[in-house]
């Protein structure tokens, strides 16, 4: 090294590279200049795992994870410790508000195709993510032992044991005991506090180093590397440090504004947050009336439901899940932003939102004929949307989008024949409108319209 | 300088039974930590029998003893109650109890069973693991009026007769589990051990 260095800085660089991290992944990191409200996401999502992280900790003092104790403990914490109550309150709401921000950033990434090539590995490490969170959520869920931590966790374990053959010692081995009991109570808690948050913290690490490696997408989705200036900067880059710390700050000011609302006046959020049954302890004996997941679970938990027989509700809902590691070798279209894409992109994914809003809502609702039917159309829809998205991948003719709408509508059908009897059939068959108007629109009216035809990308980001 | 042959066969050879003999023993090492997880000695020795005394028992009535940390059902059914078991056959799944493992072979009869108006019956549902309600009224509001008397899942809406056969078109796919019982006397009901052989 000959460059000179100076004073403790200095010193320290010359023994470990403080400054080229520093360089590398903030003052000469450059991202794209056209960010907009979306990415905001991510840098919360950081922000609000530190914090759980710390008020884990705390929690962690306080608590006991024994079954005798645990809801005693949990009461504790809210009357009799310090600030107790603010801890766990700003756990609990950080723990819906950590849903909040990642599917907004999940949202993200399906609007600008960001999962596509070359950041598909940024998009499996973020969905690996989720998957973990939704795993530290199911678990930490499970300690404060009232009625819906018990019959939660009961029913998804429950949900292991539903596979041929090697089910019932599954769910044996995960709750090291016949019945949820204080033998699944602490080793949730041991997940909950050590092993997932390791594994959750190199999962981030793998997230942002994979990302800074090939570099930010933008709302254009343009790759600003195929445009440097002379001095190897790309034209459209701007350090990530000071200018997007600085709107990332923005962004931390009115989320913990909002967070504080919600922690300081509606920290159950009227039972969505916190359920009302789980004030009540454990007990084994009786199930509560109306067991329904926290808010963030109940899509997948409808898709569940959907499915009358049990192994094939948990296969359709694990699909739910797995589905989105494909996702980059389902949409192998081009054109990556949604600013440039057709109409009926557009569409699918508005659908497929509201199908999955449905979707969470029908997840919180007790279970009628009507519901039942909706809550498999909009699975249905749910899935489709990626159907539909493979199709989009390229332009094709007339004859290879009416082929897929003719396959799609008989796999339909054929189920629909298969389970409609004479007392759901007039349900059966009135719902049975809903998939096929959306294929309609989204297949015939690629075959027979322009409105599938995407626009030019530019060379440069606008704005 | 002697010139060193590198014998890249023999390299070969002891890198892959270094890997192998590695490997094995991470396998071996994990054992212990991965069975641990499994249900403990205490766990295991939790499942004792459990003694009832049933006399006092009421026709229609039920009551509920714990069993290996799980509920357990017995209903003494008044004879409408047993004649009902007739009028839901034509929609249940499986009405003659012919899932094994579901029921001791002498329960495998309508009413499921050793004597036919008591019923013993594992509170839990076949579906997800909810603990049913009873609902032994006929044709209430929310049942509909072909109800007759039986269990109703409050979590995914599952239903059952009166001997805890599963109906069609409902979640569950198992009629709930009768599980191992004897009547030590007229009035002593043994919740976990199986009468002898031949004596069922």
């Amino acid at each position: 090294m000959s460059k000179e260095k100076q004073g403790i800085l200095g010193w320290v660089d010359e023994r470990l590279p403080v400054v080229e991290f520093w360089e590398a992944h903030l003052s000469k990191y450059y991202a794209p200049r056209n960010f907009n409200f979306w990415y905001f996401f991510g840098s919360l999502a950081l922000l609000i795992l530190v914090m759980q992280i710390l008020t884990g900790i705390f929690l962690t003092m306080h608590y006991k994870p024994d079954a005798e104790l645990a809801f005693a403990s949990v009461e504790y914490i809210m009357r009799d410790v310090n600030w107790g109550w603010l801890i766990r309150y700003m756990h609990s709401t950080g723990a819906s508000a950590f849903f909040v921000v990642v599917y907004m950033h999940m949202l993200r990434g399906l609007m600008y195709g960001s999962f596509k090539q070359p950041r598909e590995l940024i998009w499996l490490f973020g969905v690996l993510i989720y998957v973990c969170l939704m795993a530290e959520a199911f678990m930490g869920y499970l300690l404060p032992w009232g009625q819906m931590s018990y019959w939660g966790a009961q029913v998804i374990v429950n949900l292991f044991g539903t596979i041929p053959v090697i089910g019932d010692q599954l769910a044996l081995f995960i709750r090291g005991d016949y019945v949820v009991s204080d033998a699944t109570l602490n080793r949730f808690f041991a997940l909950h506090v050590i092993a997932v948050p390791i594994v959750l913290l190199g999962l981030v690490v793998a997230h942002i180093a994979a990302l800074h490696t090939v570099g930010s997408n933008n709302p254009d989705g343009v790759e600003i590397k195929k445009n440097k200036g002379a001095d190897g900067i790309p034209l459209d880059g701007i350090p990530f440090h000071p200018y997007y710390t600085v709107k990332d700050i923005v962004g931390v000011v009115v989320f913990l504004f909002l967070f504080s609302i919600v922690v300081f006046y509606f920290p159950e959020m009227n039972g969505y947050f916190l359920e009302h049954a789980n004030f009540e302890p454990a007990n084994p004996l009786a199930t509560p009336e109306h067991i329904a997941p926290v808010w963030y679970f109940t899509p997948f938990y409808t898709v569940l439901r959907a499915i009358p027989n049990p192994f094939g509700g948990v296969v359709a809902m694990g699909a739910a899940v797995m589905i989105l590691f494909f996702l980059p070798w389902i949409d192998k279209n081009k054109v990556k932003s949604i600013r440039y894409r057709s109409v009926l992109y557009k569409v699918n994914l508005a659908v497929f939102l509201v199908a999955f809003v449905w979707l969470g809502y029908l997840g919180m609702q007790g279970v009628t004929p009507m519901r039942s039917e909706m809550a498999l159309r909009m699975s249905e829809l749910y899935f489709l949307f990626f159907v539909v998205l493979g199709v989009y991948s390229t332009n094709r003719s007339a004859f290879y989008y009416i082929k897929w709408f003719v396959i799609i509508i008989g796999i339909i059908s054929a189920y629909d024949v298969y389970r409609s009897n004479a007392e759901i059939a007039a349900l059966v068959w009135q719902t049975w409108l809903v998939p096929v108007a959306f294929l309609v629109v989204a297949l015939l009216g690629a075959a027979f319209t322009n409105l599938d035809q995407d626009k030019t990308v530019p060379e440069r980001v606008t704005e | 300088m002697t010139k060193h042959v590198v014998d890249t066969s023999r390299r070969k050879m002891l890198t892959t039974s270094a890997s192998v003999v590695g490997a094995v023993g991470a396998a071996v090492t994990l054992w212990p930590f991965v069975s641990t997880m499994g249900p403990s000695a205490r766990a295991l020795a939790a499942g004792a029998p459990v003694e009832i005394d049933v006399s006092k028992l009421e026709p229609g009535q039920k009551i509920q003893v714990e069993w290996r940390r799980k509920p357990v059902w017995i209903i003494r059914r008044s004879d409408d109650m047993i004649a009902s078991l007739d009028a839901t056959e034509d929609r249940l799944r499986d009405p003659d109890s012919t899932a094994p493992e579901m029921q001791p072979a002498f329960a495998q009869n309508k009413t499921r069973s050793l004597k036919p108006e008591f019923l013993v019956l594992v509170g839990i549902c076949t579906h997800l693991g909810c603990s049913p309600t009873f609902r032994p009224e006929i044709a209430p509001e929310d049942m509909g009026p072909d109800w007759v008397g039986g269990f109703y899942c409050p979590c995914h809406g599952s239903r059952f007769d009166l001997s805890g056969r599963v109906y069609k078109n409902v979640p569950a796919n198992n009629n709930l589990e009768v599980p191992p019982h004897q009547y030590l006397s007229d009035k002593v009901l043994l919740i976990g051990v199986n009468a002898e052989e031949g004596a069922a």
